[in-house]
């Protein structure tokens, strides 16, 4: 490995992964920086989920090295918490129950600290003792995501967390996620099929190829936050990555 | 009229409508065997008066609870261990799947051999009745859970007991407590063909011994809507369990 590598904190190259004779994944080559906010988008279904489960350990790759945090990825770990698209929380507990799971080993001072933190980080003050069951769909999504900060997650992956989620609430998630991340300084790896949130959110984007899906091209989005959806810059970097996926701006056909 | 009180109201007019239909019919067939509600009615304070009434509901309870306790403390365990454990779902299955389909009726005889005319015997057979279907149930629910739960749970570097425990267990409730309500269902259907085998109480007992001993169909038709009574009692005991908020997320509106 050259020494470029030894300072990025997830490292993939030459990832191959078919299931039996379907091949999904071809020659993956990637890393993201410690602190990084990467957005992964591709069309529906191009194996871009299945390449966030390999990095989270929960799919072993056919071929090649995927390296987090200095060492291959052999399982999931607690310091790197995925958050699910079709919501993780445990509907049996509380959500102070759901965001101190990853706690029960530490004194109950802390847990309750943190608890109260990243509660109160996530806009849930006074839900703490209700079930998920009560909860909208958005709120779900931010007990998730509280309980991989509250268990000190260094890195978190998340799997189309707010495509369940309606229009308006989606753009408050994401404005909130921008937010929590500025403050905590997560690693974080986004998978979206939404082109349009993969710009608002990310330090760079991957674009993914049809399946067999292979990275296609790299678009940084060097633009200040919070975001200006009409800014040229904001416009230019979608436009782009929508000719990168074989689309023209306005929802077109191939180019 | 709103919910509640259609819910009262119209299980009442149906009720009193086949009483007054089942009295008719009756009194139109002229019979002086089969009785009226008001004859049975009166039965039932024959019974009462004589003690025999609680002393066969309590007699028919205690072994429909011993029956059936003993069901789940085997049957919860063994369904979630079955449906975890691969290897064990593949060992015992077949046999379990071989076994659920034969009626405890169909066990009388052996469980007479085996435990002679004791209050073992419909003990017995009450817990072959409600064992499988608390242990199908135990072990579908783990089989069928969401797998998302189990991957937050890895994630979180949970696994062997702890596992289990924490979310396994939690995850499997619901549909564990659904099949112990159809199990007492099911214990309770039993208990009456259970005391047939030569006990000297219960509901089951006081049926046949109604019958056989002086024809008195008061009685057998007295012991039937007890038995009627006190399994709908049971079934709203078992059905308040559902309600609790460690469970309620597993039935139905999410």
């Amino acid at each position: 490995m050259d020494n470029a590598n030894m300072e990025n904190i997830i490292t993939v190259r030459d990832c191959w992964m078919s299931f039996g004779s379907t091949h999904v994944l071809e020659r993956i080559n990637l890393d993201v920086a410690p602190g990084e906010f990467v957005c992964i988008v591709g069309p529906s279904g191009c194996g871009k989920s299945t390449l966030l489960n390999i990095i989270g350990g929960f799919l072993r790759e056919t071929k090649g090295t995927v390296a987090v945090e200095g060492a291959p990825v052999t399982g999931p770990d607690p310091g790197r918490i995925f958050v699910f698209q079709e919501n993780g929380v445990f509907p049996w507990l509380t959500v102070e129950q759901n965001i101190g799971f990853g706690l029960l080993s530490r004194p109950a001072a802390e847990r309750d600290e943190r608890v109260k933190h990243y509660t109160s980080m996530v806009g849930l003050t006074g839900f703490e003792r209700s079930y998920p069951r009560e909860l909208s769909g958005g709120m779900r999504q931010r007990v998730e995501i509280a309980r991989a900060l509250a268990a000190d997650a260094r890195v978190l992956y998340m799997d189309e967390p707010f495509g369940a989620l309606d229009f308006l609430t989606r753009l408050k998630m994401r404005a909130d996620l921008i937010r929590i991340w500025q403050a905590e300084k997560k690693t974080i790896v986004f998978v979206t099929h939404d082109i349009e949130e993969a710009v608002q959110l990310a330090d760079r984007v991957l674009v993914m190829t049809k399946r067999p899906a292979t990275i296609a091209e790299e678009v940084r989005i060097d633009l200040p936050r919070p975001r200006d959806l009409d800014s040229p810059g904001y416009l230019a970097a979608r436009d782009r990555i929508f000719s990168i996926m074989g689309m023209d701006a306005h929802g077109g056909g191939a180019v | 009229m709103n919910r509640r009180a259609l819910h009262i109201i119209l299980p009442l007019i149906t009720g009193t409508l086949a009483l007054a239909a089942w009295h008719m019919a009756v009194k139109y067939s002229g019979s002086d065997i089969f009785p009226t509600p008001m004859e049975v009615l009166r039965g039932l304070g024959e019974l009462a008066q004589q003690g025999l009434l609680l002393k066969y509901i309590v007699a028919s309870l205690f072994r429909v609870s011993w029956g059936f306790g003993l069901a789940v403390l085997i049957g919860v365990p063994l369904g979630l261990v079955l449906g975890w454990f691969r290897p064990a779902f593949a060992a015992l299955n077949p046999f379990i799947q071989i076994l659920r389909p034969i009626s405890p009726i169909a066990w009388i005889p052996v469980a007479i051999l085996w435990f002679g005319v004791k209050d073992t015997a419909p003990v017995f057979l009450i817990f072959l009745a409600s064992v499988f279907p608390i242990t199908v149930s135990a072990m579908a629910a783990v089989q069928n859970m969401q797998q998302v739960y189990l991957r937050a749970a890895q994630n979180f570097g949970l696994s062997g007991f702890p596992l289990f425990r924490r979310v396994i267990f939690p995850a499997a409730l619901p549909q564990v407590i659904t099949g112990i309500r159809i199990a007492l269902g099911v214990a309770w259907l039993v208990v009456v063909a259970a005391e047939m085998i030569a006990v000297n109480s219960g509901l089951g007992y006081l049926i046949i011994e109604a019958r056989n001993a002086g024809k008195r169909y008061d009685l057998v038709v007295a012991g039937m809507v007890m038995i009627g009574l006190i399994g709908l009692l049971l079934d709203w005991l078992v059905r308040s369990l559902e309600k609790f908020d460690e469970v309620r997320w597993g039935y139905g509106q999410r």
